[in-house]
């Protein structure tokens, strides 16, 4: 057996110096080991803290008494059916582009990771493009298709056609807009959901393969709800990110809650500050409700990640109380 | 006594680098075959091609007979398509060194997902055999548990009552116990020899040689990809022929 020494006069060995302070008494350390030990104080903290809720308080009263703000004009559009009319579209494209997007996004993560290499390269140049062309652009773009194509049909590729449409038919403005948002969010959702699987551990993979189960339920069952962890998060900031970037398609003069805002604005001189506040506050109010669900769906996917207690138990009773499931 | 598995010319390499090198052996149905040999040596890629998780470039290996993963198409033998894989995979268990449970499916759900899918069994009948299965290795009261809540050799536990839980002709172990915490590893080998005591065809890779010799009819040293002695644990560990197996039990012991 070797016993290792560390001789202090080699270069590098910094010896042991003998503290500054006195010595401290053995007997009375060991007196005083029983008590609790007194925890540091932190007056700067505290300092701090007030003049931060000063100058808040500075600011909120400022918002309140300011009348540039014109705040009984902002309580006379709030709930105006006009407002809410632009709501409701701006929930409709959020919701139906945040489905289809994500159905896209799987498919393309799924492309992107299988062993298929014409796959993964398209979808790899799908990714590609559609994070490069601006969403204002693309939306411009399908706006103006039938420019493009006149006529789409529906049939063998290269071949006959079985049902034709006049684009002009098809493409009403909230179909441009929903298909533009959806066709930006997927390429976005891809490399979330891609990340996402990436981010489960090889064995869970391995291990359903040696249990011999299907290919799909692998995925279905094993590997996506595992990449919900991480997908949730970042998914949830997409969304949030989509909730508001559906202002854009006002210029494809489809009028949701920013567009109503801004034309209301215009023909309404003077009151443009009081409306987007509307618009503000109605943004405020939509991603506070995301974020609230994105708590609750991140703890369902939570089971089993932590030793704690089961979360998934404490939401089905949240549910239950709320009379949404048995 | 009926061959339960053979193993016939595997061969396999990554690149230059060969890992395995025409491996023959057979191993009968109620057999426990320990795999020892230094790291790198190939065990836990012969594991592996014995279930087709790896796929070996030349020869084959059969279990009661049938070729796993691959069948006779003219003059060569072919790669089966994924699924007729997966159907056969699930006639043999495979126990992982990180045990690889899904931390989101309650315990009970581990052991019968497979069952439930794969073989089409109704879904009480699933549950009342993997609490046979539980009760057998000792975690009759963890059915509800998440596997994170359980301890490393607990996690073990759960893993090998999931493989048994297949029914499987053959169960394969890849060190078993090489991610435990020294006092956890009893429990974990506890278990396999009472599997081995029932009958249960294994092939266990792993560095526990007291493990070896108390509960292995056959030895299996692998060095550098090839099989140096096989034979029952008195010859190869006591008394080996070869002076590296020497060298390797003086290492380990």
């Amino acid at each position: 057996m070797t016993v290792l020494r560390i001789d202090s006069s080699l270069p590098g060995v910094i010896p042991l110096r003998p503290s500054s302070s006195p010595p401290l008494d053995a007997a009375r350390l060991d007196e005083l080991a029983a008590k609790p030990v007194l925890r540091q104080h932190h007056p700067g903290r505290w300092i701090l803290a007030a003049i931060a809720l000063v100058l808040l308080a500075q600011f909120v009263h400022a918002l309140v008494t300011n009348p540039v703000f014109q705040w009984p004009v902002f309580g006379y559009w709030f709930f105006r059916p006009v407002i809410l009319h632009g709501l409701l579209l701006t929930l409709e494209l959020t919701g139906l582009t945040a489905v289809f997007g994500l159905l896209g996004g799987i498919v393309l993560a799924l492309m992107r990771l299988s062993g298929n290499p014409v796959l993964r390269a398209i979808s790899w140049g799908y990714i590609w493009i559609f994070r490069s062309i601006p969403l204002i652009v693309l939306l411009l773009f399908l706006a103006n298709v039938t420019a493009l194509y006149n006529v789409l049909s529906l049939g063998i590729p290269f071949g006959p056609a079985f049902v034709t449409f006049r684009a002009t038919d098809l493409l009403s403005f909230f179909v441009v807009a929903v298909l533009g948002l959806s066709l930006n969010e997927a390429a976005y959702a891809a490399e979330i959901v891609r990340s996402g699987i990436i981010s489960v551990h090889h064995g869970q993979l391995e291990a359903a393969a040696a249990l011999g189960l299907p290919k799909a339920r692998q995925y279905r069952r094993i590997i996506l709800p595992q990449a919900a962890r991480t997908i949730i998060p970042s998914y949830a900031n997409q969304l949030i990110g989509l909730l508001k970037g559906t202002s854009v398609v006002y210029i494809t003069s489809l009028l949701e809650l920013f567009g109503v805002v801004e034309t209301q604005a215009s023909t309404n001189s003077g009151q443009i500050i009081p409306l987007l506040m509307v618009g503000t506050v109605w943004y405020i109010i939509l991603t506070s409700l995301l974020s609230i669900v994105q708590h609750y769906v991140e703890r369902y996917f939570s089971q089993g990640a932590q030793r704690g207690t089961a979360p998934a138990r404490r939401f089905r009773g949240a549910l239950r109380n709320l009379g949404v499931a048995r | 006594m009926s061959a339960a598995m053979e193993i016939r010319d595997v061969s396999k390499s990554y690149g230059a680098h060969r890992v395995l090198d025409r491996i023959r052996l057979t191993i009968h149905s109620g057999q426990v075959a320990v795999v020892i040999g230094p790291s790198g040596s190939g065990k836990s890629t012969l594991l592996r091609t014995i279930n087709h998780l790896e796929p070996a470039d030349t020869g084959y290996v059969s279990v009661h007979g049938e070729p796993m993963g691959v069948r006779v198409h003219r003059d060569r033998l072919k790669e089966l398509g994924e699924s007729a894989i997966l159907r056969q995979r699930s006639r043999i268990g495979f126990v992982f060194q990180d045990f690889n449970l899904f931390d989101h499916l309650s315990v009970l759900d581990n052991i019968i997902e497979a069952p439930v899918v794969t073989k089409g069994k109704p879904k009480a009948q699933a549950k009342k055999h993997a609490h046979e299965l539980l009760a057998r290795v000792g975690l009759a009261d963890k059915a509800g548990t998440y596997p994170r809540r359980l301890s490393g050799g607990q996690q073990q536990r759960v893993a090998i009552a999931r493989a048994l839980a297949l029914e499987p002709e053959l169960i394969l172990f890849d060190e078993p116990t090489s991610a435990l915490d020294p006092e956890l590893v009893g429990e974990v080998l506890t278990v396999l020899k009472d599997l081995a005591a029932s009958g249960t065809t294994m092939i266990v890779v792993t560095h526990e040689i007291a493990f070896a010799r108390e509960a292995a009819d056959l030895v299996v040293f692998l060095d550098e990809g090839r099989i140096v002695e096989q034979g029952p644990p008195e010859a190869v560990l006591d008394n080996p022929g070869h002076e590296r197996i020497r060298e390797f039990l003086r290492r380990v012991a």
